[in-house]
């Protein structure tokens, strides 16, 4: 039996309707591996991470980085870099983390100088 | 300008913008059917910056040569009113044979593009310049996917061979009707398609030499002549037909 779609290109293609690659197995490094990006609006600040594309090689990932990540707004620049050269921490370990909510003494919001800066810049202007 | 100039850079951007448009509706036939997703988003979205060019030529017709609407040129023209290059009209065939017509296309596209940034008039500079950095990223594409291809396993290394010498001797369509743009080119208003033909001939030859494939022993482009003067390959009026067919249904509906 043919494939019967409402694509027409996909008609056009007189396909099987059974799938060829049914009994094909696909082993570990036969998928692409993946790249985390990294997109920065502005020249001059930060490059923040915005999600993952699969690709054979780093030009390749910036090829697809471009039009995923970038393909609407304002760019300046691209980073990728491949996942398994990034070191993460063990979710396992998250309990590093536990207590430093409780740590309000280094929130910023905590210290009172914005009176002192204008005071300063005021001095620096005159 | 003089009435033969006009005429001449009125058929120059008849041909130009047919082949952005017939090659990004091509090139769109891939969206859905891409190798894998990242790529296909890619491509598609290669394929529309070619229709955005060619409502960009279409804009220059309309605007500064009293040509109809951009949508009605491209819509309402019957087959023999166009002048793309058969080199753009034939099917996507497989992926190969898409890959290395969109490297061949695109490289040629950056050199013309390149050189009428510097034309004397000014509405065809502007467009130059303004679709410069699109055209340079299709590029990076087409050669990090054809250069990876060919340095890659010897299959994939054969069929970018086999592709390149199909297709090589349909992409010299592009450099047809050398002698109507010869006014032109002569008057500092384009640069001469002789001059563009052999710039992309070696860049192309300069790839090749560094990627590891040959310059096929026989180009015979002379089959793939002729959509310059409005005659096509059986492959464009079907094309036309599923182009037009939402279009046509009511040309005067706003969208």
């Amino acid at each position: 039996m043919k494939l019967n779609s409402l694509d027409p290109r996909v008609n056009r293609m007189e396909l099987s309707d059974e799938n060829p690659y049914k009994d094909q197995v696909l082993h570990n490094m036969e998928h692409w591996e993946t790249y985390e990006v990294f997109h920065q609006k502005k020249r001059g600040t930060q490059h923040l991470h915005c999600g993952i594309v699969h690709a054979p090689n780093a030009d390749m990932a910036l090829l697809f980085a471009k039009e995923q990540f970038a393909r609407r707004g304002e760019t300046s620049n691209l980073w990728v870099v491949k996942t398994e050269h990034v070191m993460a921490v063990d979710y396992g370990d998250a309990d590093i983390f536990e207590t430093t909510p409780e740590k309000v003494y280094r929130d910023p919001s905590g210290y009172k100088v914005m009176d002192r800066i204008n005071e300063f810049k005021k001095k620096q202007n005159a | 300008m003089s009435p033969e100039q006009i005429k001449d850079l009125r058929q120059l951007l008849y041909r130009l913008a047919d082949d952005q448009l017939i090659i990004g509706h091509r090139n769109s036939e891939w969206t859905g059917l891409g190798p894998v997703l990242e790529e296909d988003i890619a491509f598609s979205s290669i394929a529309q910056d070619k229709v955005g060019h060619a409502h960009a030529l279409y804009q220059l017709l309309n605007q500064e040569l009293a040509e109809p609407e951009p949508d009605t040129i491209a819509f309402m023209r019957d087959e023999m009113d166009f002048f793309c290059c058969h080199f753009v009209e034939m099917p996507i065939g497989e992926y190969d044979f898409s890959l290395i017509r969109h490297w061949l296309f695109d490289l040629a596209e950056q050199i013309r593009f390149d050189a009428y940034a510097e034309s004397q008039w000014l509405p065809l500079a502007k467009v130059a310049r303004k679709i410069k950095g699109e055209i340079k990223y299709h590029v990076f594409h087409a050669e990090t996917w054809v250069k990876t291809l060919a340095e890659g396993t010897e299959e994939s290394k054969a069929r970018m061979q086999s592709a390149l010498n199909e297709v090589l001797p349909m992409a010299f369509g592009l450099f047809e009707c050398k002698e109507n743009n010869a006014l032109l080119a002569e008057a500092g208003l384009i640069t001469a398609e002789s001059a563009l033909q052999s710039q992309w001939e070696s860049r192309v030859k300069a790839c090749l030499t560094a990627w590891g494939l040959q310059w096929p022993s026989q180009v015979d482009a002379s089959r793939y002549l002729g959509g310059r003067q409005g005659y096509h390959t059986s492959q464009l009026q079907p094309l036309l037909n599923e182009m037009t067919e939402v279009y046509r249904l009511d040309p005067s509906a706003e969208w």
